[in-house]
C-alpha cells in the first residue's frame, strides 16, 4: 500500500473534523449561558426576604454572587433546606446542609410594632427593604403584615425596642383580624 | 325515565340512609346562641357589616361575601355579642356570635319576590343578595355560577339530587317532602341563567324522591323541567361525573361546566331559591343529616345556619353511650373531614354530621406498602392513576404530581376505599394539595417582595442622585455667587472705602 492512496482519505477526515469543529464552536457560541439569565433563575429560587443574612445586601446580590461563583449555595436560612436543594438541582451541584454560620431556619414570622410604645422616630422606615412599614415623624408606625418578609432588619434601628417578631399563626391573625374588623365596621 | 350508562370507575356502596328517613324532616327550634362562621365553606371570609352590640333580625344582612363567598344573613333575631375566633366545621375561624332574643322577628326588609317580572341579570342580583350558596357542600355563591352560565349561554340547568354518599340523605328527604320547592327553584334558576331546560338528576335508589319530583313537575306543568333517574354509583353526585353521565359531555380539566353548556346546582340550593322568592327569606337554614351509630335517633334536621352541632345532636336525643370511640365527621364517610369539636355552628356547606362508631367505620388497620395492584386506578372516576400520584406525593415531587393530574382529583375517596394496603390516599392528596397551595402562596409573596425591593432600591438610588445633584447645584451656585459677588463687592465696596 503506498502513501499516495492514503492521502485523499486523510484529507477527507481532516476536512470533516474541521467542518464539524467549526459547527460545534458556532453552536456553543449560540448556546453560551447568558450570565444575566442565570442570575434571574437563581433569584427566582431565593425566598426574597431581603434579610441579608447571607452577608449580601439582598437576594439579587446573593444570586449574582452565586452565579459568579463567589458564594456557596448554603447561605440562605429563610429558604432552608428546600432552597439549598432547589439551587443544587439548578446548578447541578451536590446538595449540602445549610451553613449554621449564617443562621438557622425558623418558621415564618412577621414584625409587629407595639404601637403603644412606638415613639414615631421613623428610623425603621428606611431599614425595611420592602417598604412594609408605614408611619410618619412623631406618629405611630405599623407593619403591613401581608407585605412583611420577616427579615428582622427593622429591629436594630428601633431605639425603644418596640418591634417584636411573631410567628404567623392563628392568634396573631386573630388579633390583627379583630382590629381590622373594628376599623372597617366603625 | 331511562337510566343512562354509568360513569367511569366508581363504587357501588351499601347505603345507610334508612334510619334518618324513617321520620320526616325535623324542624329544629332556632338556637339560643347562633355561631355563624364567616367562612361558610367557600372562598374568603365574608366581611362583617355589623359591630358587636348591634341588634339584628332574622334575615338581616350581617356580612358581605367576597372572593368566592356569599352574603351572610342573621339566622335569629337578637344582639351580636362578638366577632371572635371559634371552631368551625373547617377548623377554626372568625364567627359572629349572635344571642337570640327568642322573638324570632323577621327583618322588615323581607318581602316575597315577583321573580317572573324580573330580567335574568336583575334576578341573579336578587339571588346574590339572598346569600344563596351551594348547599351540596361547596357553598359557592349560586348567583355567581348562574351569572357565568348566563354569560356562556348554557343550554342546560342540571339539578344534582344524586346524593351518592352512603350516609347522607338530606337531599333525599328534601326532595320527598319539598319537591314543589325544588321544582319552583329550578324554574327560577332557568329564568336566571337562560337555559332551555332543567334536568333534576336523582339516583334510582330514591324511588320516593323521584315520584315526588315527577308529581311536582306535573303539577306545575312546566315542560322544560324533567326528572332523570341515574344508577346509584359513588361518586356520581360529584359535578364532573354527573355532567358526563347526564349529558355525555366532559368538562375540560382546566375548565368549568358552563364551557360545555351546563350549569349545575344542588337540589337543596334550588329549594333555598324557592324559599327566597316565595317568602323573601334569605338562605338562613338548611336540611342536614345527623346520623351514625353514635346518635340515638338519626334524623334529617332543618336547622338555622349557626346552630351549634351539640344542639343538632341533642335534637337526635343525644349521643349513644357506646363504649367504642366516636368519630365526628363533617360530611359523609368517604369525602367527609374529621370535626375537632361539636361546638362548631352549622354552615351552608355542612350537609351531614356523621357520628361514627367503630361499627360504622371499621378501623383501617396499619398502612402497608403499595403492591401496585391497580385497583385504585380502576375505581378512580377522574381517570387518574392514584398509585403514581401517591409515589409523587411521598417524595414531594411537584412536577410528578402535576403530570399525573393532582389538580383533577375530586377527593372522592374511592381509591382509599379499595386499597388493599390501607394507604390513606385521599388524605395524602389533600395534604399534597395544601402544600402546593402554600408553595404557590410563598412564590406569590416572593414575587411581590422582589418587586417592592426593586422599587425600594430604585427609590434610594434616586434619592441619592437627587441629593448629589442638589449638593452640586448648591456648590455651583455658591461658586457662581462668589464670582458674581466679587466684582459686586468691589463696586459696592468702592464708595465705602472712599
Amino acid at each position: 500500500m503506498n502513501a499516495g492512496n492514503l492521502l485523499p482519505a486523510v484529507a477527507a477526515v481532516a476536512a470533516l473534523a474541521l467542518l464539524l469543529g467549526a459547527a460545534l464552536g458556532w453552536i456553543a457560541s449560540i448556546l453560551r449561558s447568558n450570565p444575566g439569565a442565570l442570575v434571574e433563575r437563581i433569584d427566582a429560587l431565593l425566598p426574597q426576604t431581603q434579610c441579608g443574612r447571607c452577608l449580601y445586601p439582598g437576594c439579587r446580590p446573593y444570586a449574582q454572587a452565586i452565579a459568579a461563583g463567589e458564594a456557596d449555595i448554603d447561605r440562605c436560612p429563610p429558604g432552608g433546606e428546600t432552597t439549598v436543594r432547589a439551587l443544587a438541582t439548578l446548578l447541578d451541584r451536590p446538595p449540602r446542609p445549610l451553613n449554621p454560620r449564617y443562621g438557622v431556619t425558623l418558621p415564618p414570622r412577621v414584625a409587629v410594632i407595639d404601637e403603644a410604645r412606638c415613639i414615631g422616630c421613623t428610623r425603621c422606615l428606611p431599614a425595611c427593604p420592602v417598604d412594609a412599614i408605614v408611619g410618619a415623624s412623631r406618629s405611630m408606625h405599623t407593619v403591613i403584615a401581608s407585605q412583611c418578609t420577616g427579615c428582622e432588619l427593622c429591629l436594630p434601628p428601633c431605639p425603644v425596642d418596640c418591634i417584636a417578631m411573631v410567628p404567623i399563626s392563628a392568634p396573631a391573625v386573630a388579633a390583627v383580624g379583630n382590629a381590622r374588623f373594628a376599623s372597617e365596621t366603625a | 325515565m331511562s337510566a343512562r350508562p354509568a360513569m367511569r370507575g366508581g363504587l357501588r356502596l351499601d347505603g345507610h340512609k334508612s334510619r334518618p328517613l324513617e321520620q320526616p324532616v325535623f324542624v329544629a327550634a332556632p338556637p339560643r346562641t347562633a355561631v355563624v362562621a364567616l367562612d361558610q365553606g367557600s372562598g374568603e371570609d365574608a366581611r362583617p357589616l355589623v359591630t358587636p352590640g348591634a341588634t339584628v333580625r332574622v334575615g338581616t344582612r350581617v356580612a358581605a361575601g367576597r372572593g368566592g363567598s356569599a352574603d351572610l344573613h342573621s339566622p335569629v333575631s337578637g344582639v351580636l355579642r362578638e366577632i371572635t375566633v371559634l371552631p368551625t366545621p373547617r377548623g377554626t375561624g372568625h364567627c359572629l356570635v349572635i344571642d337570640a332574643d327568642g322573638r324570632d322577628e323577621p327583618d322588615p326588609g323581607i318581602a316575597p319576590l315577583d321573580w317572573q317580572a324580573l330580567e335574568g341579570t336583575s334576578l341573579i342580583e336578587r339571588l346574590d343578595a339572598g346569600g344563596i350558596a351551594g348547599l351540596g357542600g361547596a357553598a359557592f355563591p349560586a348567583a355567581a355560577k348562574l351569572a357565568t352560565g348566563r354569560e356562556a349561554g348554557v343550554d342546560r340547568l342540571l339539578l344534582n339530587g344524586a346524593e351518592c354518599e352512603p350516609w347522607i340523605c338530606c337531599d333525599d328527604a328534601l326532595m320527598r317532602e319539598r319537591a314543589g320547592d325544588v321544582v319552583l327553584g329550578a324554574r327560577v334558576m332557568l329564568a336566571a341563567c337562560g337555559a332551555a331546560r332543567a334536568t333534576i338528576a336523582v339516583e334510582d335508589d330514591k324511588p320516593q324522591a323521584i315520584a315526588a319530583l315527577e308529581a311536582a313537575v306535573a303539577v306545575c306543568g312546566d315542560g322544560r323541567v324533567e326528572v332523570l333517574g341515574l344508577p346509584a354509583v359513588f361518586p356520581l353526585g360529584a359535578e364532573g361525573p354527573l355532567i358526563a353521565a347526564v349529558t355525555g359531555r366532559e368538562v375540560p380539566h382546566d375548565g368549568l361546566p358552563p364551557q360545555v353548556g351546563v350549569v349545575c346546582h344542588n337540589v337543596g340550593t334550588a329549594a333555598a331559591v324557592a324559599r327566597l322568592v316565595r317568602d323573601g327569606m334569605p338562605c338562613i337554614a338548611r336540611v342536614v343529616t345527623v346520623t351514625g351509630s353514635g346518635v340515638r335517633r338519626p334524623a334529617n334536621i332543618e336547622a338555622r345556619i349557626g346552630t351549634p352541632i351539640t344542639e343538632l345532636v341533642a335534637a337526635c336525643d343525644g349521643y349513644t353511650e357506646a363504649p367504642s370511640p366516636r368519630h365526628l365527621i363533617a360530611g359523609g364517610s368517604l369525602t367527609g373531614r374529621a370535626l375537632a369539636t361539636d361546638a362548631a355552628g352549622l354552615t351552608k356547606g355542612l350537609n351531614c354530621v356523621l357520628v361514627a362508631t367503630a361499627d360504622d367505620l371499621p378501623p383501617r388497620g396499619p398502612e402497608m406498602p403499595c403492591i401496585r395492584c391497580g385497583d385504585c386506578a380502576t375505581v378512580c372516576p377522574a381517570g387518574l392513576l392514584p398509585q403514581q400520584l401517591h409515589r409523587a406525593a411521598r417524595s414531594d415531587d411537584a412536577d410528578g404530581l402535576a403530570r399525573f393530574g393532582l389538580a383533577d382529583c375530586i377527593e372522592c375517596g374511592c381509591c382509599d376505599y379499595v386499597c388493599p394496603s390501607a394507604i390513606p390516599l385521599t388524605a395524602r392528596f389533600r395534604a399534597a394539595r395544601a402544600r402546593h397551595r402554600q408553595h404557590e402562596e410563598q412564590r406569590r409573596r416572593a414575587t411581590e417582595a422582589r418587586a417592592r425591593y426593586d422599587r425600594h432600591q430604585q427609590r434610594i438610588a434616586a434619592e441619592a442622585e437627587r441629593e448629589r445633584e442638589a449638593f452640586e447645584d448648591a456648590r455651583r451656585r455658591a461658586r457662581d455667587g462668589a464670582e458674581r459677588s466679587e466684582p459686586a463687592s468691589d463696586a459696592s465696596g468702592g464708595p465705602e472705602r472712599d
